[in-house]
């Protein structure tokens, strides 16, 4: 089957309104920039997004947001997004804030076929609300369920045209969970190599978790909070 | 160093530490080959202060081990932050990986150490520092994940609040981050262990008083015999 796309407009061409996605990065680090602007183009409608963030105002999931096509957001922290501030206040955005560790393992579970984990965030809090609990060795643990993402979407520094993917540094964080987790998963690389190409040892998601894959092109990699130190 | 804050409250003027000197004193804290995740804000500093010589390992929950200092001007590299997503650099020995991974490392208490801020701590250990009804809440970020496993909780916090309220409370009244979770409080008046028994006064800040100290912490206190004053740098 053909795993290869030429670009985001056609690697996305059939989510529909009402999708559950799953958008990989970790603020502006990692995200999948060429697919965010796709789906913007497409305008899909009323879709839950599976998050870290929410990106800002005019970048990642911010021009989703812009657009008001989010109808629901999971993230773990939303940040600085005046956007999604004022959607929040005017009941027009549904968010779920959940730990971000919890994020990740709940990713992680759909990927292993694992249908829910028991986790000790959030025990004694709010986030315990309503959830299933049970002691193991004397700690309490809370059920949380995997998540049923429709689509991933992820971005990889490189990968090849049987969808194996590599990470670069930090901008790996929840694309690998993610990419496992998506019953369709789309992933947009920096670099398509042929087949063959890349080390089998150096590879962090095998092909089998990846549907469609496409080289990206235009990344602005924004950063969000630019530091340096002084030559001495 | 010699360089505190001088402040004036109630006719009287108290030293206490700034945000630095409390990073610094819990930099005291860190052991040769602790691996330490460090939170946003005062507990970022502590970075500044690892004793010379010592191997400490920082855990950046994005995935990062081996955190190294931000980068010299040009060599900011978008694929490489930290959790308060700034540029940041590797250094020899560092490793990434993915964020179950990272949360797979704290839940499985593979981390030493936790050093984080919060607005709100109660003598049985609980923390509260992810919202404020009423205000916009921007979300819990690893704070959860993080005072729920960390084997070793140290909290940075000033002890009263911008209204002067102490941050030391019996029960919090904030909605809770975790139970029973934090070991130890360093304060700019104090460092307090939290015991059985509630809040336990272990040292106090170049010449801040216990009845200063007392009279700024809700929650109970317990102060048994003299107090020596906190060892900085």
């Amino acid at each position: 089957m053909k795993k290869v796309y030429n670009n985001a407009d056609e690697a996305i061409f059939d989510i529909p309104d009402a999708s559950t996605l799953m958008l990989g990065g970790f603020g502006l680090c990692g995200i999948p920039e060429n697919c965010i602007t796709a789906l913007v183009k497409k305008g899909v409608k009323s879709l839950t997004c599976i998050s870290n963030n929410a990106g800002v105002d005019d970048f990642g999931i911010g021009l989703l947001l812009k657009k008001n096509q989010v109808k629901k957001m999971i993230a773990s922290y939303v940040g600085e997004n005046a956007e999604f501030e004022r959607q929040l206040l005017n009941g027009e955005l549904e968010v779920e804030l959940i730990p971000q560790g919890t994020l990740a393992t709940r990713c992680l579970a759909a990927g292993y076929g694992i249908p829910a984990i028991y986790t000790p965030a959030g025990v004694g809090t709010e986030v315990a609300e309503g959830k299933e609990s049970r002691v193991f060795k004397g700690k309490e643990y809370l059920m949380e369920y995997a998540f049923d993402a429709d689509f991933a979407l992820v971005k990889a520094w490189k990968g090849d045209r049987d969808g194996n993917l590599i990470y670069k540094e930090t901008a790996r964080n929840f694309n690998p969970p993610m990419a496992m987790a998506g019953k369709i998963t789309i992933a947009e690389v920096e670099e398509l190599v042929d087949a063959g190409q890349l080390d089998p040892d150096h590879i962090h998601t095998p092909g089998i978790y990846v549907h469609r894959i496409f080289q990206g092109s235009d990344y602005e990699k924004r950063i969000e909070q630019r530091t340096v130190r002084k030559q001495i | 160093m010699t360089d505190f804050y001088f402040v004036i409250a109630n006719n009287k003027t108290l030293i206490m530490l700034d945000k630095n000197q409390i990073a610094q004193r819990i930099a005291r804290e860190l052991k040769d080959g602790f691996y330490v995740n460090l939170g946003i804000g005062i507990p970022t500093l502590v970075a500044n202060y690892i004793p010379q010589g010592m191997n400490v390992t920082l855990q950046s929950e994005n995935g990062l081990l081996g955190m190294g200092p931000f980068p010299f001007e040009g060599e900011e590299d978008a694929d490489l932050i930290n959790a308060g997503k700034q540029t940041i650099t590797t250094l020899p020995g560092s490793s990434f990986f993915d964020s179950a991974m990272s949360f797979g490392m704290i839940r499985a208490g593979k981390v030493d150490l936790t050093v984080l801020g919060a607005m709100e701590v109660s003598e049985n250990g609980d923390i509260a520092s992810w919202k404020i009804p009423g205000k916009l809440v921007k979300g819990m970020g690893g704070a959860m994940d993080l005072v729920a496993s960390a084997k070793n909780i140290i909290v940075a916090m000033m002890h009263t609040n911008s209204k002067g309220e102490s941050k030391l409370l019996k029960r919090c009244q904030l909605p809770l981050t975790g139970i029973n979770c934090v070991k130890k409080i360093v304060t700019n008046l104090a460092v307090i262990e939290v015991t059985e028994n509630g809040f336990r006064l272990l040292e106090k800040a170049p010449g801040v008083s216990v009845e200063e100290i007392k009279s700024k912490t809700e929650g109970n206190l317990i102060v048994d015999g003299e107090i020596p004053e906190m060892e900085i740098g």
